[in-house]
C-alpha cells in the first residue's frame, strides 16, 4: 500500500485537479438544467388543434420566447405545473384566452413600460400604444369597433418575429401585404367608405418595384407614408410633407412654385394632383406633353401662357435626352471598336446627371431654371460627341495605317522569297 | 561599304572565325521542316516583348493609385501608346502560345531525345518562366479582372502543404492583394523573371546551335539507311531568311491584331467589390483552373484544392525530365511517352476549350 502510495505521489496535484474539475462540470450541468423555466403548456397545447394549438417550434420563432418570456407571461397561470388544473387555476393568476378588447393595453403593459423594454432592448421605442390611440384604427378601437388591427393583427402572435426578421409580417417588404389582408378585403371593408383598390395600385408602383422587386429597403411601404402605430391618412395639405421626407429637392422647388399657392387655394393635395398616391408610376417626360399620360393639360389650357411655357420645358428636355443618347451611341461604336473613351463615359454620366436635375427642378415651375441645367447638360454632352467622334477618325486613321503596314510586310515577304528563289535556283 | 566594315572588324577581331560556325552551320530540310520556325518566333516575340516593355516603362508608374491611371494614360494619351500597349500585350499572348506549340512540336517530332535533354529542360523551364510573365503582367494594369484573377491565383499556391502559406504571403507581400502585390509583381515582371530568362534562353539558343536540328526518328532511320537523300539547307542565308519570312508574317498579326482589337482597360481594381461573377484566369491558365474546379472537395482525406495543386506540381517536374524516361533503345516507353503526349495536348486544349465554355 506504501509502495502505490509512493508511486501515486506524483500524480497526486492531478488528481486533486481532476477531482475538483468533475465537482465544478457537475455543479455547472445541475445549475443550468435547474435555471431553465419549465413551460408545461406547450405539452398539451403543442397536440392541440388550431386556434388552441401552438407548437413548440412554432413559439420557439418568437421573440419573446427568444428574449425568455413564456406564456405565462400573457396568459399567466403556472407552467411550471404539470396538473391543468394547477397550471390553469384561477389562483395561479391564469387569465386564459386573452379578450380582443384587452391586447392593445396588455401589449402595452410591457412595451409602454421604458424600464422594462430597456434590459431587452434600449432603443426599442415605447411609445407604440400612444401612437395607436392616436391613430385612425385606436380611436375606432376606442369607440368600441373591434373589426380595426389591433397589435397581433399585425405583428402576429406566437411566432411573432422582430421587424428585422425577413419573414416578419412587420418587415418592410411585407407590410403592404400585411396591411392589405384587411384594406383589399372589399367584403371586411364594407361600412368604412374607403376604396379597397389601395394595394393592387401600390403594386404597380414604382415604389413597390423599388422594395420588392429591387429590395430597396429606403422605398416606401404603406406604413412610410401613413405611420405604422399612429397610422393615418396624411391629410391633404400635409401630402408634400410626407413625400418630402424622400423627394427633398423636389418638395424645395414646389414650395417656392405659384403651383403651391394655386393647390393650397384650390385644396388640392400637392404631389398626388401630378403622380397620384397609390399608384404612383415612373414619371415620365410626357407628363408635360398632350397626350395620354399627359398631367398639365388636364388643368391647363391649350395656348395659354403656361402651355407654351409646358412645351419649351418639354423640349428642352427632348433636347438633352436626345444628345446624351446620340453621344452613347458614338461612344458605344468607338468602344466596341476598342477605343479608350472611359472619360467620355464618365462624362455621359455628369450629362445623365443634368438631365435628372432638371427633371427635378421641372417642380419649381421655372423655365429660366430648367434651362441653367439644360444648358449645362448640353454642353457636356456636345464634349462627349465629339470625343466619340475624334476616337472614331483615331479608328480610321488607326485602320489606314494597318493597311498601309499589311501592304509594307507583304512587299518584304514577296522580295525575301524571290530572293530566296534566286539564291537557290 | 558593308564589305569595308567586314574587313574593319575581321582585322581586329577575327570576325570571319567567329561567324565560320554559322556559315557552315546547316538545317534538315524536309517535309516538316516549317515546325523549326516556331522557336524563332517566339524569341522574335519575346524580343518584341522586351523592346514595348521598355517602352512601357517610360510611363507606366506602379502602385495601387497610379498604376491604372498610367496606363489609362498611355493608352489615350502617349502618342501611340495604345499600339505599344497592345503589341505588348498580344505579342504575350502570341508567346505564350507559340511557346506551347514549339513544346509539342519538339516532343512529337521526338526533338527531346539524346542529346538534347538539356534543351528540353531549359525550354520547358523557360515556358513556365514565359507564364509567370503573363501572371505577374496581367495584375499590373490594376483592373477588376487582374485583381481577382491574382486573387485566386495566389490563393491557389497557398494551398501547398507547409510551404503554401509562406509563399502566398511573399508572393501578395502580405496577407491579402493590395499596392505592395502591384509593386512585388512589377518587380517579378521587369527584373527577376527577365533576368532569369535571359540566363536560360541564352543557355537554350547555345545548346541549339551546338547540337544542330533534330531529325525525326523514322526519317534519322531513312537517312542513316541512304545518305544520298539526306536533304540540308544552310542555316546563312537560306534558313535564315526563312524565320524573317516567319518573323514579317507574325508582325502583320501582331499589328492586325493590336489595331483591329486594341487590348482592353477594364474598369479600375476596387479590392471592397466583390468578385465578377465567372471570373476566369487568362487561357494558358485555364485548364489548370477548371480541373482543380472539377476535383472534389475531398479525395479521400486529403482536401482537392491541395491534392490538385500537389499533382499539378508533381506532373509539371515529370515534365521537366520527360526525356530521361526514354533510352536510346527502342522500348514500350518510347510508345508510352508518345501516347502520353497526345494525351496532354487533347487534355491541355478539351480542358481549355471547356473551362472557356463553363459558366
Amino acid at each position: 500500500m506504501a509502495i502505490l502510495r509512493n508511486k501515486l505521489r506524483p500524480f497526486s496535484a492531478a488528481l486533486v485537479g481532476l477531482a475538483g474539475f468533475v465537482v465544478i462540470a457537475v455543479c455547472l450541468v445541475y445549475g443550468q438544467s435547474s435555471g431553465q423555466t419549465k413551460n408545461s403548456c406547450l405539452d398539451c397545447h403543442s397536440a392541440l388543434p388550431d386556434p388552441l394549438g401552438v407548437t413548440q417550434e412554432k413559439f420557439s420563432q418568437d421573440i419573446h420566447a427568444q428574449k425568455g418570456l413564456t406564456c405565462a407571461s400573457c396568459h399567466g397561470g403556472d407552467p411550471t405545473s404539470d396538473d391543468p388544473d394547477k397550471a390553469m387555476s384561477k389562483k395561479a393568476g391564469w387569465r386564459g384566452k386573452i379578450d380582443r378588447k384587452q391586447i392593445p393595453e396588455l401589449c402595452g403593459s410591457c412595451h409602454s413600460d421604458p424600464a422594462y423594454i430597456r434590459q431587452f432592448n434600449p432603443s426599442l421605442r415605447t411609445d407604440q400604444l400612444g401612437q395607436y390611440r392616436t391613430s385612425v384604427h385606436g380611436k375606432r378601437f376606442a369607440a368600441g369597433d373591434t373589426k380595426v388591427a389591433v397589435c397581433t393583427d399585425c405583428h402576429s402572435v406566437h411566432d411573432l418575429r422582430a421587424p428585422g426578421d425577413l419573414r416578419s409580417t412587420v418587415n418592410p417588404v411585407n407590410v403592404a401585404n400585411t396591411c392589405a389582408r384587411c384594406h383589399a378585403d372589399a367584403d371586411y371593408m364594407k361600412g368604412y367608405s374607403i376604396p379597397t383598390d389601395q394595394f393592387a395600385k401600390y403594386s404597380a408602383s414604382v415604389h413597390h418595384q423599388a422594395l420588392a422587386v429591387r429590395g430597396d429597403l429606403s422605398a416606401p411601404t404603406c406604413s412610410t407614408c401613413h405611420g405604422n402605430h399612429g397610422a393615418a391618412p396624411p391629410g391633404i395639405d400635409k401630402v408634400q410633407n410626407v413625400c418630402s421626407n424622400c423627394h427633398a429637392f423636389q418638395a424645395q422647388m414646389y414650395e417656392k412654385s405659384t403651383h403651391k399657392k394655386a393647390f393650397d387655394a384650390a385644396s388640392l393635395p400637392g404631389c398626388v394632383v401630378c403622380h397620384g398616391n397609390h399608384g404612383i408610376a415612373h414619371p415620365t417626360d410626357a407628363y408635360l406633353g398632350t397626350g395620354p399620360e399627359a398631367v398639365c393639360m388636364r388643368c391647363h389650357t391649350p395656348g395659354d401662357k403656361c402651355d407654351q411655357a409646358r412645351a419649351g420645358l418639354q423640349s428642352s428636355l427632348s433636347q438633352l435626352d436626345e444628345a446624351i443618347r446620340s453621344s452613347d451611341q458614338v461612344l458605344r461604336v468607338a468602344e466596341s471598336s476598342g477605343m479608350e473613351v472611359s472619360e467620355a463615359r464618365l462624362g455621359q454620366d455628369q450629362a445623365q446627371d443634368s438631365l435628372t436635375k432638371a427633371r427635378v427642378t421641372i417642380h419649381s415651375f421655372r423655365t429660366d431654371l430648367v434651362d441653367q441645367d439644360i444648358q449645362a447638360g448640353l454642353k457636356i454632352a456636345a464634349t462627349n460627341l465629339q470625343a466619340g467622334k475624334d476616337a472614331m477618325v483615331e479608328r480610321n486613321y488607326r485602320r489606314l495605317g494597318l493597311g498601309i503596314s499589311i501592304v509594307a510586310i507583304g512587299i518584304v515577304l514577296a522580295g525575301l522569297r524571290l530572293y530566296i528563289k534566286k539564291i537557290e535556283s | 561599304m558593308f564589305a569595308a566594315l567586314l574587313h574593319w572588324l575581321d582585322e581586329r577581331f577575327d570576325w570571319d572565325d567567329l561567324t565560320a560556325p554559322l556559315r557552315h552551320k546547316t538545317v534538315p530540310s524536309h517535309r516538316l521542316s516549317y515546325w523549326y520556325f516556331l522557336g524563332g518566333i517566339t524569341l522574335f516575340l519575346f524580343v518584341i516583348q522586351v523592346l514595348t516593355g521598355i517602352l512601357l516603362l517610360l510611363y507606366y508608374r506602379p502602385g495601387a493609385n497610379e498604376a491604372f491611371e498610367s496606363v489609362q494614360y498611355i493608352m489615350t494619351r502617349v502618342r501611340f501608346g495604345w499600339l505599344v500597349r497592345s503589341i505588348h500585350s498580344w505579342s504575350a499572348n502570341l508567346m505564350i502560345f507559340t511557346a506551347f506549340a514549339h513544346m509539342f512540336s519538339v516532343l512529337f517530332l521526338k526533338a527531346y531525345r539524346k542529346p538534347r535533354e538539356l534543351t528540353w529542360v531549359t525550354g520547358v523551364i523557360l515556358l513556365f518562366l514565359v507564364m509567370g510573365f503573363g501572371f505577374s503582367g496581367y495584375l499590373l494594369p490594376w483592373n477588376t479582372l487582374a485583381f481577382f484573377a491574382t486573387k485566386v491565383g495566389t490563393e491557389i499556391t497557398g494551398q501547398v502543404p507547409v510551404v503554401g502559406k509562406p509563399m502566398m504571403i511573399f508572393l501578395r507581400g502580405g496577407e491579402e492583394v493590395t499596392g505592395a502585390t502591384l509593386t512585388r509583381f512589377f518587380g517579378f515582371h521587369v527584373a527577376v523573371l527577365p533576368g532569369l530568362v535571359t540566363v536560360l534562353l541564352l543557355l537554350h539558343v547555345l545548346l541549339v546551335q551546338r547540337l544542330g536540328m533534330s531529325v525525326p526518328p523514322k526519317l534519322e532511320v531513312q537517312w542513316t539507311a541512304n545518305p544520298s537523300a539526306k536533304r540540308e539547307m544552310r542555316f546563312l542565308p537560306n534558313f535564315l531568311l526563312r524565320e524573317l519570312m516567319a518573323w514579317y508574317v507574325a508582325l502583320g498579326v501582331l499589328g492586325a491584331l493590336a489595331a483591329v482589337f486594341p487590348w482592353n482597360l477594364g474598369v479600375k481594381a476596387d479590392p471592397f467589390v466583390s468578385a465578377p461573377a465567372g471570373i476566369k484566369p487568362e487561357w494558358y491558365f485555364l485548364f489548370m483552373f477548371q480541373t482543380l474546379k472539377l476535383i472534389p472537395s475531398k479525395v479521400w482525406f486529403i482536401d482537392g484544392e491541395v491534392l490538385g495543386v500537389l499533382a499539378f506540381g508533381l506532373v509539371g517536374l515529370l515534365w521537366i525530365l520527360l526525356p530521361f524516361f526514354e533510352s536510346d533503345q527502342p522500348s514500350h516507353m518510347k510508345r508510352w511517352i508518345t501516347g502520353l503526349s497526345v494525351f496532354a495536348l487533347a487534355y491541355v486544349l478539351g480542358m481549355s476549350v471547356y473551362g472557356y465554355l463553363a459558366k
